[in-house]
């Protein structure tokens, strides 16, 4: 009774674990493959590879569409989050803590960005630039603001969604504890809502971030000469030749994006958060 | 400290009535509880008296002061809330240095008063721990220091207790109540443990459906409840309704004859009969006006209650477990057994109104 007791769940459990290494496997297996092309030494990809080489990644650090691509992406990913994460935020607030009609309306506007594929997303950008630019008689296509301005709806629905968490799961007896000990309403929001929240909106950075940093289909038509962001330089050089220059210029992009969750991951716990 | 007076306080949210027509005072230096069910009102009471809501009419005041239309921030009142609201990005010394802060103490003078603070609840060795390091218990005390280092108008305790297992529940509540009386704290406190409104109140303020029932001190509330809802709230009860039959005796709806004192309950309107079960007195045998079998026995260490059908009514009886060989203690279910019990101890009162 007590063994077979014992038995039935370290069954399940080994089923459980083969079932996990599975999933990580299939989640790992793309990107392990573009990390270790990257250091096959032929043009063409094959196994086993004839040797292991560096040569890839000098080949992608002088290029020079690579490593401007790359300052332009993490400029615009910042810029984007620095936009997109306050406006987010401040939504979020609105929606949780606001009193007002329409409140469901907004939240599911500010989210439908999520569901509008990117391409469609663009070219709609792409044409409501151009009618801008006829109507303020400035260019905003192919600038960085125009930019920003896209890459922030990437960051906005991640933010109204990450904080509005954080917001739903803040005890609000907090900020009457506050309130009682003598704190006004905006001391209390300084220095207890806002500090409180601080996880959501670090996690929400971190996703706008990423999101900008790999967006392609977005910027496709709105970048412009000398803002090419690293995803279409990438897709770009992809037109003409396939080597693992791309899987070299791929795997700094991925130790970018790892480092980063892990910082962020050590100010927050961001299993807890997300 | 100050007094506090609530006149005529009522809170309507939407069509319901939370809170309807209260009255209430507290002297200085009392512990006066809400005790009621969920719903009551008892926990939209003290929010109004914080400063938390608005009342929808009626007046709130401190001393001769009216505090109706004063902020919570303004009326310093220092209140330990149910979850502790500790804030969790501050260590315990920030915690409770916060309300000095708040008053613009200069830092000197806030340590100095953080650490008689810390002192009082004997948490001083913990200063620097966030409150996620910190126990239950000690997340509670944080939260007691916090309230009380302000030097508070009145304390606010909002069922400080329900998170905390039983044992640690009435050490705290024994430390609290002498906190209380120590510093002399105006206290209102919200619970609907009436074991913790028993044991730690002056006075008891008994509510249901946003209405003061009864409000008088534990023994009275125990020992002579106005009617049926509090003779149940505040401790365990034989409740049988029917009415007055004569000098001498209640008749119960199922026709049972009663013996009660009538000259001790002159109640107008006495459609109950309420008695505690640890009153009635049981002997085997049936040698008395009042015997029926047992249904069932119930073993509770110190004491023992037996459960004794009576034609169709049911009674329940709490007596000290019996040694071995007293007759009692092999009395067993469906053994014949008889009750007594002083004629004054009934009380006969108001079903629910």
């Amino acid at each position: 009774m007590l063994v077979g007791l014992m038995e039935r769940p370290s069954l399940g459990r080994g089923l459980m674990r083969a079932l996990i290494a599975l999933a990580y496997l299939i989640i790992f297996a793309p990107v392990s493959m573009v990390v270790v092309t990257s250091f096959f030494s032929q043009e063409i990809i094959s196994f086993p590879p004839p040797a292991l080489t560096w040569h890839w990644y000098a080949n992608a650090w002088n290029k020079p569409e690579f490593l401007h691509g790359m300052t332009t992406s993490l400029q615009v990913a910042a810029l984007a989050a620095a936009v997109g994460v306050p406006i987010g935020t401040a939504a979020a607030l609105a929606i949780v803590r606001g009193n007002f009609v329409g409140r469901g309306a907004i939240s599911s506007l500010l989210l439908a960005p999520l569901a509008v594929p990117g391409v469609v997303a663009g070219s709609g950008l792409y044409m409501l630039y151009v009618l801008a630019e006829n109507f303020f008689d400035r260019d905003i296509k192919a600038t960085t603001e125009g930019l920003v301005a896209a890459h922030a709806l990437l960051a906005i629905p991640w933010t109204v969604r990450l904080v509005v968490a954080s917001l739903q799961g803040l005890d609000r007896s907090a900020e009457e504890a506050a309130a009682n000990l003598g704190a006004g309403p905006l001391t209390v929001f300084r220095r207890i809502t806002l500090p409180m929240m601080r996880p959501g909106i670090v996690a929400a950075a971190m996703f706008s971030f990423i999101q900008s940093f790999e967006n392609l289909d977005i910027s496709l038509l709105l970048v412009g000469p000398g803002r090419i962001t690293l995803p279409v330089a990438m897709l770009n050089y992809l037109e003409f030749r396939i080597d693992p220059t791309l899987s070299a210029v791929a795997t700094a992009q991925i130790l970018l994006v790892g480092a980063l969750m892990v910082l962020t991951d050590r100010f927050v716990n961001l299993s807890r958060v997300v | 400290m100050a007094s506090l007076s609530v006149e005529k306080l009522t809170k309507r949210f939407g069509a319901s009535l939370a809170v309807d027509d209260l009255e209430l005072a507290v002297r200085e230096g009392e512990l006066v509880a809400l005790l009621g069910p969920s719903g009551c009102g008892k926990t939209t009471t003290l929010r109004m008296v914080a400063g938390f809501l608005p009342p929808t009419s009626g007046r709130v005041l401190f001393d001769d002061e009216d505090v109706t239309r004063l902020p919570a921030h303004k009326r310093s009142t220092g209140m330990v809330f149910q979850s502790y609201a500790l804030f969790p990005h501050m260590t315990a010394a920030q915690n409770v240095g916060f309300g000095l802060e708040m008053r613009g103490l200069r830092a000197a003078e806030r340590s100095t008063r953080i650490e008689e603070a810390l002192k009082l609840v004997r948490l001083s060795h913990l200063a620097d721990r966030l409150p996620r390091e910190l126990s239950g218990g000690q997340q509670q005390r944080v939260a007691l220091a916090r309230a009380l280092v302000i030097n508070p108008k009145l304390f606010l305790l909002d069922e400080p207790l329900s998170n905390l297992d039983a044992k640690l529940r009435a050490e705290v509540r024994l430390e609290i109540r002498a906190l209380q009386q120590r510093l002399g704290l105006t206290t209102l406190l919200v619970t609907h443990d009436r074991e913790e409104a028993l044991t730690m109140a002056d006075r008891l303020v008994v509510m249901d459906a946003g209405r003061v029932r009864q409000i008088g001190s534990p023994r009275e509330l125990y020992d002579e409840p106005q009617d049926a809802f509090v003779a149940d709230f505040v401790g365990r009860c034989n409740i049988l309704s029917g009415r007055r039959e004569n000098e001498t005796h209640f008749r119960t709806d199922n026709g049972l004859l009663l013996p009660v004192d009538t000259a001790e309950n002159e109640s107008r309107n006495a459609t109950a009969f309420a008695l505690r079960p640890e009153r009635i007195a049981i002997s085997a045998g049936a040698g008395d006006e009042i015997h029926g079998p047992v249904q069932a026995v119930t073993y509770l260490g110190p004491q023992t209650e037996y459960h004794v059908r009576i034609g169709k009514d049911s009674l329940v009886v709490l007596r000290p477990t019996p040694t071995a060989n007293e007759p009692l203690s092999s009395v067993k279910p469906e053994d014949i057994v008889s009750l007594q019990w002083d004629h004054r101890a009934p009380r006969l009162v108001p079903k629910v109104s």
